[in-house]
């Protein structure tokens, strides 16, 4: 199925659950609300058209500072999945506000997603709910902040940390 | 199929069993001289048996992602070195492609053929790296001295063409910063000739070698299902018998025109790791062989007119303003540190103005080649992508290396993830070692080639 039939479908299926979706380049990018976010990950697995075995990415964007967004949703939340049966590719997006920033987790369908959401919590702040254990991935723990949000200065200085006393 | 049994008998799961003992607390890392790499394994051990395992990484966290957005979209080269510092010329090159998606432009042809040259001998030389070094830690340390002689002739190579031995900084969106030097070729075949007798040696010492495969086989090993599940991609995936790789599914430069085979094994265990890494090493220098002997435009022509030209005087000319004629002089620039010559220039650069900085000559001789200069280097300025989002994955040693960078119209990325291909390998790590004897955590955990520079980033 190539990019465009594929978005097709997810409209069909999931009607007004797909906020969005376009074509940049070369790849195709649905974006889809957070309550219907588990179902399409699901579905876009286990559907025998689809396939998608692999999570390969998943990762996040902070739009505060980018011109004609500032005032949406601050999070996006972008996974990209990979199909090792049809080899095609798709990017789903799910879009979240700062003070509410709480993605379901994709840990039960791919487990490789736990590193990457811990990795996302890490530097953005976003949380997973049902997530097994939602630590820290890069920084250590008594880490303040976000590094990777936009209003996060680059050389902002924190206190390293000793041995635990 | 056998490994899940081991796993169960070891651990005695479904049994209800277990042992009854205590279980005892050990840290592994993050500085542990068995390891190479920073790395914090915590342990719970039931006897030598390690129960459950905890991997705790970010030691080497460098902010990457973070200072790429601080800067041109030139500016993040540096840094992309350092991402897996043993094969630093396939970041540079999966940055540039994910940054001239975005760009929608296309590189020239001989510059093809040179990313996709250089990008093998870098896969060989982290291949060295990463056999040489499991199997020192396996006490074979002829192996390893072997493996980094082979790799030392490689380096010899990528230092001619890019000027230095790991922080090569050698890939421009829109090209590369040089072309390759004369008699590469043969320099090519004989670094060659040398690197087959060296992996020669290494599959007589290894890979019949009882001991050796005492440790490795049915060791580390995840099911094909476990490795897909966990997005595994590179030497590991083929090695639990999937034939993935971004060279053949979806190939980019000119992978789809050279011939190559994808080396599988069925076992996924360490041994597996350790045949296909061999066997990619012979694909690549095949690979370099044949887009060797398919490069258009030939060797440089130096000086079509017999009449040398010394690089310094031409660009005193330039800077005192007597720029008449000089564009009309041919004349060559070192490769390597002053920036190309203008006729290298235009056979590995792309053609486009916006993107590509123009050759030293043309900044130095005219004025509108110091406009073209000024125009991407000044504060401000500079390379810059309409807005949108690109994803490019390349096949780096490791496995899937991705690039997603977010343009919103500026000089400088919005946002630029790497997606390291060691990173789902750790993540599934403990899922290999749990079961499995202390002991076999070294291997494993050398099989699985952790790269603290991409990992951490």
């Amino acid at each position: 199925m190539d990019g465009a039939a594929m978005l097709a479908e997810l409209r069909a299926r999931f009607g007004s659950d797909v906020v969005e979706t376009h074509e940049h380049r070369g790849d195709h990018t649905a974006v889809v609300t957070r309550e219907a976010l588990r179902r399409v990950l699901a579905w876009c697995r286990d559907e025998p058209s689809l396939a998608f075995e692999m999570l390969t990415d998943l990762t996040a964007v902070d739009y505060v500072k980018y011109p004609g967004r500032q005032d949406g949703p601050r999070f996006e939340v972008v996974y990209h999945l990979y199909s090792l049966t049809h080899n095609h590719r798709l990017r789903l997006k799910v879009r979240v506000d700062e003070d509410d920033a709480l993605v379901p987790t994709a840990v039960d369908l791919w487990p490789i997603a736990d590193w990457f959401e811990r990795e996302v919590w890490d530097m953005f702040g976003v949380r997973f709910a049902g997530h097994p254990d939602l630590r820290r991935l890069l920084m250590y723990e008594e880490f303040v902040g976000h590094p990777l949000r936009k209003d996060y200065p680059i050389d902002r200085r924190q206190p390293l940390i000793g041995p635990a006393s | 199929m056998a490994q899940t049994t081991q796993r169960e008998f070891m651990l005695g799961e479904g049994s209800g069993t277990g042992s009854g003992s205590q279980n005892l607390r050990v840290g592994v890392g993050p500085a542990h001289p068995a390891m190479h790499g920073i790395i914090r394994i915590t342990t719970e051990l039931d006897g030598e048996v390690i129960v459950k395992a905890d991997v705790e990484i970010g030691y080497l966290h460098r902010a990457f992602e973070k200072d790429c957005e601080e800067g041109g979209y030139n500016n993040a080269i540096p840094f992309t070195d350092r991402l897996n510092y043993v094969s630093p010329l396939i970041n540079n090159f999966g940055y540039c492609a994910a940054v001239e998606k975005l760009l929608g432009i296309d590189v020239t042809e001989r510059c093809k053929y040179i990313r996709v040259i250089m990008s093998e001998i870098s896969r060989i030389c982290d291949h060295l790296t990463c056999i040489g070094a499991s199997a020192m830690e396996l006490g074979a340390f002829t192996v390893f001295l072997y493996m980094i002689k082979a790799r030392e002739f490689l380096w010899e190579l990528v230092e001619d063409v890019t000027g230095a031995r790991l922080t090569i900084s050698y890939g421009r969106v829109g090209g590369v910063k040089a072309d390759l030097p004369d008699g590469f070729a043969e320099r090519t075949a004989k670094a060659f000739k040398e690197t087959r007798e060296v992996l020669d040696e290494v599959h007589r010492l290894l890979t019949g070698n009882r001991i050796f495969m005492d440790r490795m086989i049915g060791v580390g090993a995840l099911s094909r299902e476990e490795t897909i599940a966990y997005a595994i991609t590179g030497p590991l995936l083929r090695a639990a018998g999937v034939p993935y790789d971004v060279r053949r599914a979806q190939p980019y430069d000119v992978y789809d025109r050279l011939e190559f085979e994808i080396p599988t094994q069925k076992d996924g265990d360490n041994y597996s790791r350790y045949l296909v890494r061999m066997a990619e090493m012979e694909q690549s220098m095949r690979i370099v062989e044949q887009a060797l002997a398919m490069v258009p435009g030939g060797p440089i022509n130096v000086d079509f007119e017999g009449r040398p030209v010394d690089p310094a005087w031409y660009v005193d000319r330039g800077k005192q303003g007597k720029t008449e004629g000089l564009l009309l002089v041919p004349i060559t620039l070192s490769p390597n540190l002053l920036g190309s010559e203008r006729p290298a220039h235009e056979r590995i650069n792309a053609h486009d103005k916006r993107v590509v900085l123009p050759p030293k000559e043309t900044t130095y001789g005219s004025i509108e080649g110091l406009m073209n200069h000024f125009m991407l280097i000044m504060e401000g300025n500079g390379i810059r992508p309409p807005r949108g989002e690109a994803y490019v994955a390349v096949e780096g040693a490791n496995g899937e290396l991705g690039f997603y960078v977010v343009s919103d119209g500026t000089d400088r990325p919005y946002r630029v993830r790497c997606r390291p291909p060691c990173l789902p390998p750790m993540a599934a790590l403990h899922r290999m070692i749990e079961g499995q004897m202390v002991a076999d955590l070294i291997p494993t955990f050398g099989s699985v080639n952790m790269i603290g520079g991409e990992l951490d980033r």
